[in-house]
């Protein structure tokens, strides 16, 4: 297993590496300068104080030698300053945020596993039912939907018609004057539309899988045989079946971590959520390059470590993963 | 706010950042910078029950305001966009302010004395002001922001405007001078509230790293109390405030990016203070609800949205060209689509009833035939019936670019397009991010026309926009327009302090920009702030409703005390 | 077998109704001029933001444009951007997909890590920052959307690949001494395509869900083009007075994609062999 972890661990970062590479050269590659937004279409800014600005912010070096310092900052977790006027660290800027996205996130993947599960097991034992065909539909219908249509029309449902949900933030004005249970209750209310909303796609994604995963499993040769055994339909599907059926699932949940983080752009949007993608949105409108190198490079190390996890959780259930 | 007399004529252009209508953030931040004119009708009639009188000031309660964007900085001086403006006005003040009569009157400094030749000016300061630690204001302090300002490693954008001057000098703890090179008309104005810091707090400190940026400490209305990065500022009433302690308590300053979720906000009572859409002007908050509930109020912003021509493009060389686009574009139309009406047509770079203002110029009234006689003029006919005007088997057709994230812009882009469309002259619009949009189209002159607002200063100087010698790469006369008469006259206008000479010469200035139509000028847009009606004391002037709000009050009885921050 | 899975197929009511959906789809783009009642860039000052009415049967948005229009020529582009883009990222995905799968060793190395290292990487940050640096456009959303898209189609045609390499006709066609790119895309490719082309079909929705993801925050087609993404933008920013702005466009992609989607979902059950239960 040590060995397992460790082979893993260096992939990771190899990948990381790979992707912040990539992702370094595609952003500095495109045109336009951070410094624009400070000094654009202000008369009283002249060239020289412009060229002053790029210096400062190292801009005046070619993109390999950037990506050079960068990277130097970067293994010592060190994100370099944001360029936006308040200059703030990245880091700073970005880790009172993770919690927000994160906690989000988390929380509809719970979500998604609870819901999409239970469906994709029923529909596949139950297959062509009415059950079936149903949860098919609605599934379907999630999968369709554009989430910030869905954020919309809930919003406008639930927060404007029916006065029952708030409709943006995580917090109420009050929230600090208000009890721990008090907080919890308040959070709480503000995450429902937001979890739902980011996790409706998954749920559908997910109980897709599963139920052609379950159909694939049962129709394996040592279902047929557990059932020739004789053994009861409820033992074969849930001991057997569901055990195997759940291994892909592992997978495609670390898979879908990028997907959930991206798609914390709109939602947060949406919904005015303090987060990740918020800032993130922010920072690309600015040409922020050090909190967008920083954030993607957040990204990608959540979701290795959501590929990691599952791949752990996989080598747990199935041994013959370690040995491989 | 009153206090950023300079800001003002600096922030030349609508802040780009922000998704879908950005307009809401220029509306805001114009009602909290600059302001409306002394016109009578500030108020908007159907609400101009504002009964200040029936009720006794109170001291509590909280004041929530809605922005679209984030303060990134809370100095003013390194501040580039107005939401910082915004809530840093509320903590500092300046030497001068302008009143409500866009006059510009004492704020720390009680008075002043201007040389003879206009190129000294004495500042006397208010004394016992004190920054809120406790510390007193002095003199030393507007010479410390003097310094920083122009310092080199300061990443300023409004330095400009302290390069002109010779001298500074501390004469004593109150009196602080300054001498000019050469006259400069707009100097007396510069001195708001960006050269003012503390120096006991700041000397010594690299201020682009201080923690005072997101922290600061003023004199002004509100201290600064506690910052939730893209959620909510917080600020509370100052005490001892020189003009003595605001009515209201707190003043938080909440961070909502999308316009329909704040107005939502605005309904369910989570916002008290927001600048409306027209849409949401016009048609969502004329119910009876919003009547009880709200005053909404309307005046002129100090800005204008224009369409520019690249004059050193073949096309628009031609003067009758670009009349004849001039003649085609009704512009009535694109403020009853885009503004819902809530605007007035521009005729020049100054907005209506100011006093560089010439109402008398050559209007370019819609007239769609008298384009098409102009152009035929030229040689532009449709001769191969496909619809669009040709001339020499080429088609006349243009480019016009404009900045993403501006929702008016798009909407009256696109007007444009489908006007000229009728006349036979194919438009094709590109939408651009703000920073390759400036880099890679405006900077290298890479466009045909542009379609671009000025948000202008209460000075009326303009020579970074029209002089000749602004045409270089970066610069602001980016249409590269060159007219050696206009050259004069803007030479004129900046050296000297007699507003009639002045006057004279900005008006022949715009009489020469409507002849020759280097620009477009299609609307001044109004400012459709929206406050809850439990607050009392608003007195809508030319400069906008909330330069006083240490004055504004919310009586006893209608004080909401749950919300303390 | 073609007719077990034309069967197995019709069978499939949903698999059926998505092929209609899209085929439908088709035929409104097609015929958008003939059908439209009016021109879809038509700008009525008197007429903004009008409710369903029987001169325009689903409103108006905020130039006073017939949304009825504007959607059928709205269908154009996302079948545009559907095809397109799936197109950059089925040919990418097959070059890298069967230069791994076929050559094995290194090359299978190098790709399989880039792939991965593009799985990692959450893709939509990074559309979003290329195309608000490089600006928005039909074509640029197109191109970037392929580029970042194409992973799976290289892994479904690398395995395909892997299983294939050593089959009997592959050999005897290399014993034959044809060339190595006819043998990969005349021989290999072919057999391995059915996969292939469900998942493209699921990846035409994928795609016009980004695009109007995109549209949604402004960096969608450039005006006057209608698109269904950018009609929901305008249904956003006006959410309280002109639902319809909002409810239609957004049905209108919830259509197309579930069209989409239950078409490739239904080929896929049919075509799979491994659940055909008498056969």
């Amino acid at each position: 297993m040590t060995k397992f972890l460790l082979k893993k661990s260096v992939e990771m970062l190899f990948t990381l590496f790979g992707i912040t590479l990539l992702s370094f050269f595609i952003i500095h590659l495109a045109p336009g300068k951070p410094t624009d937004i400070l000094t654009d279409m202000n008369p009283k800014v002249t060239p020289e104080m412009r060229e002053r600005l790029e210096k400062y912010y190292g801009l005046d070096k070619p993109i390999v030698v950037q990506y050079g310092m960068w990277l130097k900052r970067i293994v010592r977790f060190d994100f370099g300053d944001s360029f936006s006027t308040d200059r703030r660290p990245v880091w700073d800027k970005i880790k009172e945020r993770i919690p927000i996205t994160l906690g989000i996130n988390v929380l509809s993947m719970i979500l998604i596993f609870v819901v999409a599960i239970p469906i994709g097991i029923y529909s596949a034992v139950r297959r062509y039912s009415v059950f079936d065909k149903v949860t098919t539909v609605f599934v379907f219908t999630g999968f369709a939907a554009p989430s910030f249509w869905l954020a919309l029309l809930l919003m406008i449902l639930f927060g404007v018609k029916l006065h029952v949900l708030p409709i943006s933030g995580i917090t109420s004005l009050d929230y600090d004057a208000l009890s721990v249970w008090g907080k919890i209750w308040d959070v709480s209310r503000h995450l429902v539309l937001p979890v739902f909303v980011s996790a409706i796609g998954g749920i559908a994604g997910i109980s897709r899988y599963m139920r052609s995963g379950m159909l694939e499993v049962i129709r394996q040769d040592y279902i047929t045989t557990a059932r020739a055994k004789g053994l009861p339909e409820r033992t074969v599907t849930y001991r057997h079946a569901l055990r195997n059926a759940l291994l892909p699932i592992i997978t495609i949940l670390g898979l879908s971590v990028p997907g959930l983080i991206g798609g914390s752009v709109i939602f947060e949007q949406i919904f005015s959520i303090p987060g990740m993608g918020l800032l993130f949105y922010m920072s690309v409108m600015m040409r922020d390059y050090p909190v967008v190198m920083g954030i993607l490079t957040i990204g990608a190390i959540l979701t290795l470590a959501g590929n990691m996890l599952a791949d752990i959780s996989y080598a747990l259930v199935d041994p013959r993963v370690r040995k491989a | 706010m009153g206090q950023h007399v300079r800001n003002i004529r600096i922030k030349k252009r609508v802040l780009p950042l922000y998704p879908l209508s950005v307009y809401l953030l220029l509306l805001l931040s114009i009602l909290l910078s600059s302001g409306c004119r002394n016109e009578g009708n500030a108020l908007d009639k159907s609400d101009s029950n504002n009964s200040a009188e029936n009720s006794t000031p109170a001291y509590g309660d909280t004041i929530i305001v809605g922005s679209i964007g984030e303060p990134s900085v809370l100095i003013p001086m390194l501040a580039g966009d107005s939401a910082s403006h915004e809530v840093a006005g509320l903590i500092f003040n300046g030497l001068v302010k302008y009143d409500t009569d866009l006059e510009i009157i004492g704020d720390l400094a009680e008075s002043w004395d201007i040389s003879p030749d206009g190129l000294t000016i004495t500042f006397h300061l208010r004394k016992g002001v004190r920054w809120t630690d406790g510390v007193e204001f002095t003199a030393d302090d507007v010479m410390f922001g003097y310094k920083t300002i122009i310092d080199d490693k300061t990443p300023t954008a409004y330095k400009e405007d302290f390069l002109q001057v010779k001298r500074a000098k501390v004469l004593d703890r109150y009196t602080f001078r300054v001498t000019y090179k050469k006259p400069f008309a707009p100097a007396l104005s510069s001195w708001g509230n960006l050269p003012v810091l503390p120096e006991h707090l700041l000397r010594g400190k690299d201020i682009t790293k201080a923690a005072f940026r997101r922290k600061p400490v003023g004199m002004g209305p509100f201290i600064f109390q506690k910052w939730i990065p893209g959620e909510k500022i917080v600020l509370r009433s100052n005490h001892d405030y020189f003009e003595g302690r605001p009515y209201i308590d707190h003043y938080i300053y909440r961070i909502i990016p999308d316009p329909s979720t704040m107005f939502l906000e605005l309904r369910t009572g989570g916002i008290d203070l927001m600048g409306l859409t027209p849409v949401q002007y016009k048609k969502q908050t004329d119910t009876e609800f919003f009547r009880k509930n709200f005053h909404k109020f309307r005046y002129p912003t100090f800005a204008y949205t224009y369409l520019g021509f690249n004059l050193k493009y073949g096309l628009f060389t031609n003067r009758k060209i670009r009349q004849a686009i001039a003649y085609a574009i009704n512009k009535q139309e694109i403020i009853d689509i885009v503004l819902f009406g809530l605007g007035r047509i521009a005729t020049g770079p100054y907005v209506p009833n100011t006093w560089p203002y010439n109402p008398d110029v050559k209007k370019y009234k819609y007239n769609p035939e008298k384009a098409k006689h102009l152009l035929a003029e030229e040689g532009w006919t449709d001769t191969d019936g496909d619809g669009w005007l040709d001339k020499d088997g080429r088609r006349l057709e243009f480019t016009i670019i404009t900045n993403m994230g501006n929702d008016s812009r798009r909407k009256a882009a696109t007007i444009i397009q489908w006007r000229l469309k009728q006349i036979g002259i194919k438009v094709k619009i590109r939408i651009i991010e703000w920073s390759a949009f400036i880099n890679e189209f405006i900077d290298k002159r890479q466009f045909e026309a542009c379609l671009l607002g000025w948000s202008i200063g209460l000075d009326p100087d303009q020579y970074d926009i029209w002089d000749s010698s602004k045409t270089g790469e970066k610069e602001f006369n980016f249409i590269s327009f060159k007219n050696s008469e206009v050259d004069r006259l803007l030479d004129k206008g900046r050296r000297t302090f007699n507003i009639g000479e002045r006057k004279k010469a900005y008006f022949r200035i715009q009489e020469i920009l409507a002849e020759e139509v280097p620009y477009v000028f299609l609307y001044v847009p109004d400012a459709l702030p929206i406050v809850s009606s439990r607050f009392k004391g608003i007195k809508p002037a030319p400069i906008g409703i909330t330069y006083n709000i240490n004055k504004w009050y919310v009586p006893k009885n209608l004080q909401r005390d749950k919300l303390i921050p | 077998m073609k007719s077990v899975v034309w069967t197995r197929l019709r069978r499939n009511k949903l698999a059926l109704a998505g092929g209609i959906i899209v085929i439908m789809l088709f035929v409104v783009a097609l015929l958008a001029p003939v059908i439209s009642p009016y021109n879809p860039d038509e700008i009525d000052a008197g007429g903004i933001l009008s409710p369903p009415a029987s001169s325009h049967w689903l409103g108006t948005d905020d130039l006073g444009r017939d949304v009825l229009s504007r959607m059928i020529y709205g269908a154009r582009i996302s079948l545009l951007v559907g095809f397109v883009a799936v197109g950059i990222s089925l040919i990418i995905g097959i070059i890298f997909g069967s230069v791994a799968g076929y050559y094995g060793g290194l090359a299978d190395r190098i790709i399989m890590r880039f792939v991965d290292i593009m799985l990692s990487i959450p893709t939509f940050f990074l559309i979003l920052a290329v195309i608000a640096f490089v600006g928005p456009g039909i074509w640029n959303i197109m191109i970037v959307i392929g580029l970042t898209s194409w992973m799976g189609v290289a892994r479904l045609v690398r395995a395909e690949f892997l299983t294939l390499r050593n089959r009997e006709f592959v050999l005897s066609a290399q014993s034959l001494g044809l060339s190595r790119t006819r043998i990969m895309m005349r021989h290999m490719l072919p057999n391995g395509m059915a996969p292939v082309f469900i998942s493209a079909i699921l990846g035409v929705a994928a795609a016009i869900l980004v695009e109007s993801g995109l549209s949604f925050l402004g960096l969608g087609v450039q005006p006057p083009t209608a698109s269904w993404g950018n009609i929901l933008t305008l249904g956003k920013s006006n959410i309280e007075i002109a639902w319809w702005l909002s409810v239609y466009p957004g049905l209108a992609i919830l259509v197309t994609v579930l069209g989409y989607n239950l078409l490739g979902e239904g080929l896929r059950d049919a075509i799979d062999p491994r659940l055909w239960e008498n056969r």
